[in-house]
């Protein structure tokens, strides 16, 4: 970007001063941490405009890969469980793991017997059968392998690795899952990513919070390791303002970096895809494979602000990620920031959760002042769990957002800027 | 229990035990998806984009029942039906005049745009948030019940045992079969309902003969609000009616569309219906089954307390496989060729 | 009296214009032939005057009525009939369904009309019940101008409907146009096989870059040599 125009400063001032007010307003450990959050979120917010905003890929699963890659950070860098590696646990998910290898190489092999003279039908009911046994023995040697561990040892636990190590392979995770789903869907129409994207997120979330031998389910994971001196050693805004510039250290390298690669060929070329399929694909671009590159970078940083977000907050809470908040909302701050613009997602992303912080209190007050005056003035009681409910309203505001942004404001606040590169 | 002849070397445990659990069940939450998946490939069809507030207007539905069932309750009993039932007709006409309004209101400014696909998808998102804020605000996040009486449970007996159905379910099935009857006549042999099958045959000729647009939309809307408002109210009248059915019903109901091949409503009965009894018999315990022949098997063989495919924590996964393996073997659904 | 009068008009899809100015009169009963070259804008002038997209100048006269940018619906009510040249059947509706589809604003009963299409394409008749997506590519036509006739219109629009036929298939294309035409039907059609279509043509236009290049009978066209040179490859042969 060679000039930063005077709505970009406005409203860059704007958002500055609204950060200001939480500071005085809240407090600066509070101020802290909703910055270190939403830095989180931008981060996350960056990764979805390169799918949206760049490829016009809609993600709706950004919980799920949020989630996965948590998870892989949690697996990584939580500290070791010698009780479990003592145990029989490892050596019967070993066996597992055997199976799974035996049975899937199997399969695999049964399914390229046609070229062996197999006939094709029989190799399709031979390959279904392998796969379906192989399904089977590795779930029944997982069933008392996983009744063991969570018995003895509570879960399997952490690698001990180092916190950055354990960010880069939770966004692994997550490129791993997209690759997978981007396989599937991203020759279809556009729709059956968001339903596939969906669905993902759906099972990843049901699996982790199933898996108690893996992930202890519900009952969570905590303290997990974080990669700055802790609140309880250097006090709270300490800690938080190390994580702080963790973060936004992070965002400038991301930044950076994306800002270098869309004004390179490769930039110009997945701007061509996204404007224009057909010419694109005229003109002899795989349209596809470079679709996956993008939803698969896309989702390797979602996943390393997802696992810096959930890092920050020290607990792997499998029940804790939901659509709303890891998926809506991040899909709002791209949207409103300004699709296909990384200045406008990071700065989407500081304002959407600010608000969406802000709400809560202020939707919590409204509500109960508005139950108050009703009582006094009809003498109808309000429900017991009045603020439950007024959090909904929150749910309610970001639907008719997304709807009022498509509407009137498709590209954002922040456009993004139609720049010749020589 | 005394058997007589061949019935004594039957598990007739078993059997009855398996009709339950997988005949009847995986064709109760069939109907469900069937009657689901209906309005949203009708709503495909017409409109060209996935609607996912779909699984949330069956809640919605589902909801204005309830509410009429509090308001009225002893309107059942002077009818002999369930009251959640006798009132759901009006919450059908209430909820398909909400679908014409959220569509007024926020898909057709859309669509006058001439947007890609994609964004109506977004906006559907957009339109379910709304509804499952509004929902919870108005009505709490906590499971309510839809009977105002106890429920009647039929038991059919066979061969010495009871093969179970409780009222809701018996009406659900009728109601299927009503809906996918009418359903058929009136695409079938009315004008409006050519006209729909017209327009998502062929849009653009469907204008140039004169169709109008505005009313063909209508009518899809109308069809698809009111078989999800049915579907939600059956399907919380045999469980209970919880809020947050919404992305759990709504991809086995995108399942089941796909399955049966896009805009093609005969499809996306055999689809709901088919991932209807793949979920059932995916969780079933066939350990049950093999049960009677353990003392028939050698000791070496060892039977599992549990061979399920899917463990119940899991069931959300059944549609999302079937749907995969759709995509990636049959995009254009099974019933490849017929479309309406 | 002429049917219909397009005057001076200027089209396009958003952006640039591709129709510059096109005028176009034909009496009623008569057949109209536009031809041209690719881009030329023929396709284009017969949406254009269908409501199809928008007129940005210019006005379209049909039957007495200023129909300039009217909706389609209004225009099959008032008479007008369109044939688009590609996808102009319902693949998955059976051909009677298809040619009850044409009927779709009457409100009196038109069995006798189908009754009449099936006298003048007698190969439906017996493919009355199969998906019309099922059909040949000759068949496939007749279904869609059957559609179109269900309204009895006053002037029918043909986009290409020879194009990618068999020379067999076309005979009988042109030969039915003609016979719709004898029963009183206007016709206005874009073709391709331009000198066999001007053969039959009352009237012709030759579009070139969006405006009339040249515009006559249709047998003075094919006796133009400078009609001939350019746009019908090859000296007049008459």
């Amino acid at each position: 970007m060679k000039s930063i125009d005077l709505r970009t400063i406005t409203l860059l001032g704007g958002l500055a001063v609204i950060v200001a007010l939480v500071f005085i307003w809240q407090g600066n450990a509070y101020g802290l941490r909703m910055l270190v959050e939403a830095s989180c979120l931008a981060i996350v917010a960056l990764g979805l405009n390169i799918q949206w905003g760049y490829a016009g890929l809609f993600n709706a699963g950004v919980m799920g890969f949020i989630a996965i890659a948590a998870f892989g950070t949690m697996l990584i860098s939580y500290p070791l469980n010698p009780v479990f590696w003592q145990s029989e646990g490892p050596g019967l998910l070993g066996r597992m793991g055997l199976i799974i290898i035996i049975g899937g190489a199997i399969t695999l092999l049964l399914s390229r017997s046609n070229r062996y003279g197999v006939p094709k039908k029989l190799r399709t009911v031979l390959t279904i059968i392998a796969a379906a046994t192989t399904y089977l023995m590795a779930e029944s040697a997982l069933a008392p392998a996983a009744a063991i561990i969570e018995q003895n040892s509570g879960f399997v636990g952490g690698f001990g690795l180092p916190v950055w190590l354990g960010w880069l392979v939770g966004g692994l995770f997550a490129a791993v899952l997209a690759w997978f789903i981007g396989r599937i869907t991203l020759g279809l129409r556009s729709d059956y990513l968001a339903i596939a994207t969906l669905g993902i997120a759906e099972i990843v979330r049901a699996f982790l919070k199933n898996a108690d031998w893996l992930t202890r389910g519900t009952l969570t994971v905590s303290p997990l390791p974080s990669p700055v001196p802790t609140a309880t050693e250097i006090g709270f805004i300490a800690a938080r303002s190390a994580y702080l510039c963790v973060t936004a250290a992070m965002i400038v390298v991301i930044f950076v970096l994306l800002q270098r690669g869309w004004a390179s060929p490769w930039g110009r070329m997945m701007r061509a895809i996204r404007d224009n399929e057909l010419a694109a694909e005229a003109v002899g671009k795989d349209v596809n494979r470079r679709r996956l590159e993008m939803f698969v970078l896309g989702n390797f940083i979602v996943g390393i602000g997802g696992a810096a977000l959930v890092t920050f907050g020290g607990i792997f809470d499998p029940s804790g990620f939901s659509p709303i908040n890891h998926t809506f909302l991040v899909l709002i701050m791209v949207v409103l920031g300004g699709s296909g613009n990384n200045l406008g997602a990071i700065f989407g992303a500081l304002l959407v959760y600010i608000i969406w912080t802000m709400s809560e209190p202020a939707a919590l007050f409204l509500f109960q002042h508005g139950a108050n005056l009703i009582q006094q003035l009809f003498d109808i009681a309000p429900p017991a769990d009045l603020p439950t409910r007024a959090l909904q309203m929150r749910v309610f505001v970001i639907g008719l957002t997304i709807i009022l942004v498509l509407r009137f404001a498709p590209k954002g606040l922040l456009p993004e800027k139609v720049t010749k590169y020589e | 229990m005394e058997q007589v002849g061949f019935l004594s070397a039957m598990p007739i445990n078993e059997i009855v035990f398996f009709i339950n659990k997988v005949v009847v069940a995986g064709l109760i939450i069939g109907s469900v998806y069937a009657l689901g998946a209906v309005g949203l490939t009708l709503v495909w069809g017409i409109l060209r984009f996935a609607n996912f507030a779909h699984g949330d207007l069956m809640t919605l539905g589902a909801f204005i029942a309830f509410v009429l069932t509090m308001v009225m309750p002893g309107l059942g009993a002077a009818v002999g039906l369930p009251t959640a039932f006798v009132v759901m007709p009006i919450a059908m006409a209430i909820t398909a005049l909400i679908t014409i309004g959220l569509d007024k209101a926020f898909y057709q400014p859309l669509r006058k745009t001439n947007p890609k696909p994609i964004t109506l998808v977004i906006a559907s998102f957009g339109v379910m948030l709304m509804l499952q804020g509004l929902i919870r605000l108005i009505w709490g996040t906590a499971p309510r019940n839809m009977y105002v009486t106890p429920k009647e449970i039929y038991r059919i007996p066979f061969a010495g045992k009871d093969i179970i159905i409780t009222e809701p379910q018996l009406l659900l099935i009728v109601v299927t079969v009503v809906a996918i009857v009418a359903l058929h006549l009136f695409l079938t042999r009315s004008r409006t309902g050519k006209a729909m099958r017209a327009m998502s045959d062929n849009a653009d000729l469907a204008r140039i003969s004169g169709i109008s647009t505005d009313k063909v939309v209508r009518t899809t809307w109308i069809i698809a609000g009111s078989l999800a408002a049915a579907a939600g109210t059956l399907l919380a009248m045999d469980v209970s009616l919880k809020p947050d059915l919404s992305f759990n019903i709504l991809i086995p109901i995108v399942a089941a569309m796909i399955v049966g091949g896009i805009g093609q409503p005969y499809g996306a009965i055999s689809g709901g219906l088919l991932v209807g009894f793949t979920e059932t018999v995916a969780v079933f315990n066939w350990s049950i089954l093999l049960r009677p022949l353990k003392p028939h098997l050698p000791d070496w063989i060892e039977l599992p307390a549990s061979i399920a495919f899917v463990p119940t924590e899991y069931k959300i996964v059944v549609p999302f496989v079937i749907l995969v393996a759709v995509l990636i073997w049959r995009p254009n659904g099974i019933f490849k060729g017929k479309v309406l | 009296m002429s049917i219909l009068k397009m005057t001076d008009v200027h089209a396009g899809y958003g952006g640039a214009n591709i129709l510059n100015g096109v005028n176009m009169e034909i009496g009623a009963h008569e057949i109209g032939v536009i031809v041209g070259p690719n881009g030329a804008g023929k396709s284009t002038s017969l949406k254009a005057l269908f409501g199809l997209l928008t007129v940005s100048e210019g006005s379209v006269v049909f039957d007495g009525k200023d129909v300039t940018n009217a909706k389609p619906e209004n225009l099959v009510r008032g008479g007008l009939s369109f044939v688009p040249q590609e996808f102009n059947v319902f693949p998955a509706m059976t051909v009677r369904e298809n040619l009850e589809m044409g009927a779709y604003v009457r409100k009196d009963d038109y069995r006798h009309l189908i009754e009449k299409m099936f006298e003048y394409f007698p190969p439906l008749r017996d493919k009355q019940k199969q998906p019309a997506g099922e059909l040949s590519g000759g068949q496939r036509q007749m279904v869609a101008i059957g559609r179109a006739l269900m309204m009895e219109p006053k002037l029918l629009l043909l986009d290409e409907p020879t194009a990618g036929l068999s020379p067999r298939y076309m005979g009988e294309i042109f030969e039915r146009v003609i016979a719709i035409n004898a029963s009183g039907v206007g016709i206005l059609m874009v073709e391709q096989n331009a000198r066999q279509a001007l053969a039959i043509a009352h009237k012709g236009f030759v579009l070139a870059g969006g405006r009339n290049s040249f515009t006559d009978t249709g047998q003075a066209l094919l006796d133009n040599p400078e009609v001939a040179e350019s746009f019908l490859g090859g000296g007049a042969k008459h």
